[in-house]
């Protein structure tokens, strides 16, 4: 069990944990990432790790409020535990001294990309970073990213801070006005890690983006998370997270990722105090005793 | 002794739920022996001077003296002589693919009239587990040594050495890298094949010898062997299990739907899917599902299909039922509940939707040419033979390749070129010191009973050799 010491809600639809977990904390490593297990008769599924500190042996998660499993998550306070956690899992960023890197992220991908640029920078390279958000009302802590870059930038869908509205549009400007950028890192909704990839792919500067597909045991035992990278099938718990933009196939990434919207609508759907009440009466099995 | 005159060849049939009941349950498809049943069966042995069973027992359990116990009415000692060499019985009596072991070395299987062992064995676990207080503890009265060692992997290698090392006095810590312990006696093997009760059993009786179990601990990740051996664990047994599933390798294997066996059951048997939506694990099973491959986890992935409510299920295999790797009994089993074997067929490319879900397979039909280095006739396409079924559901149980993270984060630990660990035989060791492997780590995929045997080799080797230090 992992006691919940800090809940956040930095957006309407985002929220920021940390909570106990001293094991994972000594060995986390930038680009990882936890599988939770919320209750009994929960999912397992993954978040990345947005900080770790080993001395208070507590980790940090950023999530966005999705479906059942993480209205679950959110709905627990301060104090509260959260049944399991598992990791840190997939393999860590390979930080080295690039020269110019860029990081870019959208909502829940702040949360690796700042452990990410700390790293980075701490190799030596120049951050430069772009946050993307649908409008102003959903930036956060851009304090803290500014922290860790040496130039930070913000995208808003509305136009509302200046010209780019996208973290795409900004990478795109960036590279033709000539700035010389030796790799990119992209973190948050799949759409945006594909359109940034996409911007740097004419300019040949290698992509590495953060994948979260549908897992289940997060340790390359089902390979629910394969993906597609240069035409070779990976896991991406084990051979992943991060991989080269530039080579994976988006469109079956999109697509696997929404092969259970119906299941995850039905679930959220029935997930109410009298849950168990409806499953009777929609299947017309016996009611059963709540499994809780 | 019996009289060799009076030998009784017909074997006590087990009950078992009708196929059409079973087909829509998860519940368990044999019942049990009544006791009458396993008397009556227990009555058949002729208790030879020579038995053959023991010896096909990858545990050698003394199979002959449990029976014996039995005839005579002393279900505590049957119990004990069979724990005494083995800690999962209830779980081996079902699942151990006793023809191919103690019971095609029974000295009556000559005459087609092998001692059902397994029955026996099952009836007997079965008994204890109702009469927890009759049985006094074989193992009281150990005292803990307080040297430590590390299992990883509570499944069946890893539980049986984690036994016998406590039986032995040792302090052992068990990792395991899911949220529960049991390996794939909780992931893998059905609810109707093996109750998961009994799996909880067995390894509350573990934990009951004092062996800690600490879930959620990916070895290579939470911590890696190494640190394992610098934090005072002064062995380790590997026993993760297989790991990685293998895929057709052919296009469409990546679209919605097309499960792995291991996910499949995965999904259906640990995150208990079949309870969607009071579970939050979904699965996709639609009407029409084609599962790729006839060994046991094929056969139990089609009859979970069957049990999720599946129209059609097929069990799609490039050769024919000779050389079919599924125990007999779980073909039998399938059968009945009505799964369409189509034999000597291979698939070619799986077809999806705009969704990107499974919507066919497109396969061929082939004959048998020579035989290949496995030893099985090799299948050769036949032209001309294609066509296409329509499908929903599509699971590749083919197989599984050793899971990199052990490997991958542990120095000096020596693989196959199958990525499996070079390990002595007869006593687990690998080329590291004071670290030990047994199961498919070792082996590849293997059955449960071999993976006992492992852990139980390498905790009497771990034995010997930490009597000689310290």
């Amino acid at each position: 069990m992992h006691r919940i010491v800090k809940k956040e809600l930095l957006v309407p639809n985002t929220i920021y944990l940390r909570a106990e977990a001293p094991e994972i904390a000594r060995k986390a490593r930038p680009g990882q990432f936890v599988i939770l297990r919320v209750d009994e008769v929960g999912e397992r599924f993954p978040l990345s790790l947005a900080g770790w500190d080993e001395n208070t042996g507590t980790l940090e998660i950023l999530f966005l409020i999705m479906g059942r499993s993480t209205t679950k998550l959110a709905s627990l306070n301060e104090g509260d535990c959260i049944m399991d956690i598992v990791g840190p899992l997939g393999e860590p960023t390979q930080i080295d001294k690039y020269g110019n890197v860029l990081c870019a992220c959208s909502t829940f991908g702040l949360g690796p990309v700042l452990p990410l640029a700390q790293a980075l920078r701490g190799k030596g390279n120049r951050v430069i970073s772009v946050m993307e958000a649908r409008d102003e009302g959903f930036l956060f802590w851009e304090d803290r990213l500014r922290a860790v870059s040496d130039e930070t930038y913000i995208a808003v869908g509305d136009g509302s801070r200046g010209k780019h509205k996208r973290a795409s549009e900004f990478i795109t400007e960036h590279l033709n006005s000539g700035h010389k950028v030796d790799r990119v890192f992209a973190y948050g909704r799949v759409f945006m890690m594909m359109e940034c990839s996409r911007a740097t792919e004419p300019f040949g500067v290698k992509t590495i983006v953060g994948l979260t597909p549908v897992m289940v045991d997060g340790t390359g035992m089902c390979g629910c998370c394969r993906v597609s990278v240069g035409g070779e099938t990976q896991f991406t718990c084990v051979d992943g997270p991060e991989f080269d933009g530039h080579l994976v196939d988006w469109e079956l990434l999109v697509k696997r990722k929404r092969a259970y919207l119906r299941e995850e609508a039905q679930a959220f759907d029935l997930w109410q105090p009298d849950t168990l009440r409806r499953v009777a009466e929609l299947t017309g099995l016996p009611e059963r005793k709540p499994v809780v | 002794m019996a009289d060799k005159t009076k030998l009784d060849l017909d074997r006590v049939p087990i009950p078992k739920q009708s196929p059409e009941e079973r087909a829509r349950n998860f519940s368990e498809v044999a019942l049990g022996y009544s006791e009458e049943q396993a008397l009556q069966e227990a009555n058949r042995c002729i208790d030879c001077k020579k038995p053959g069973c023991r010896d096909g027992c990858p545990v050698n359990v003394d199979i002959p003296e449990f029976i014996r116990a039995m005839k005579e009415g002393d279900m505590p000692g049957a119990v004990r002589i069979l724990k005494n060499k083995n800690s999962l019985p209830g779980i081996c009596g079902r699942v151990c693919p006793q023809e191919t072991q103690c019971e095609l070395t029974c000295n009556l299987a000559k005459k087609g009239g092998e001692i059902a062992i397994g029955r026996l064995e099952r009836y007997v676990a079965d008994w204890e587990r109702a009469h927890p207080e009759a049985v006094e503890r074989v193992d009281g009265g150990v005292r803990c040594n307080g040297r430590r060692i590390a299992v990883v992997g509570s499944g069946p290698a890893g539980l049986t050495c984690a036994a016998d090392l406590a039986k032995l006095g040792y302090r052992v810590t068990m990792f395991e890298a899911l949220h529960v312990a049991g390996g794939v006696l909780m992931y893998g093997i059905p609810e109707f094949r093996l109750p998961k009760a009994i799996v909880q059993g067995e390894v509350d009786y573990v934990k009951s010898l004092g062996v800690e179990i600490r879930l959620n601990h990916v070895i290579g990740k939470t911590a890696t062997v190494d640190e394992l051996l610098e934090q005072g664990f002064e062995a380790v047994f590997l026993a993760p299990g297989a790991g990685a599933p293998m895929f057709l390798n052919i296009p469409g294997e990546n679209l919605s739907c097309v499960y792995s066996a291991n996910e499949f059951l995965t999904r259906t048997n640990l995150m208990k899917a079949y309870l969607f939506p009071e579970y939050d694990t979904p699965i996709q099973v639609g009407k029409r599902v084609a599962v790729f491959g006839a060994g046991n986890v094929a056969m139990d992935a089609s009859r979970c299909a069957l049990r999720l409510g599946a129209e059609e299920v097929y069990i799609i295999y490039r050769r024919s039922l000779t050389e079919m790797p599924a125990r007999l009994e779980e073909r039998e089993n399938a059968e009945e509940e009505g799964i369409i074997f189509k034999l000597l067929t291979n698939p070619v490319r799986i077809v999806g939707d705009e969704q990107g879900r499974v919507r066919a397979v497109e396969l061929y039909e082939t004959e048998l040419g020579e035989p290949d280095e496995s030893g099985r006739r090799r299948p050769i396409r036949k032209p001309g033979s294609e066509f296409t079924i329509e499908i929903d559901t599509a699971i590749p149980a083919l197989g599984t390749r050793p899971n990199p993270i052990i490997p991958s984060t542990t120095g000096g630990l020596e693989l196959t070129r199958w990525g499996t660990v070079v390990t002595d035989e007869a006593t687990g060791r690998t080329s590291k010191e004071r670290v030990w492997c047994g199961g498919d780590m070792a082996t590849g995929a293997a059955t449960v009973i071999s993976a006992m045997g492992a852990g139980r080799r390498a905790a009497i080797d771990i034995h010997a050799c930490l009597r000689g230090s310290g």
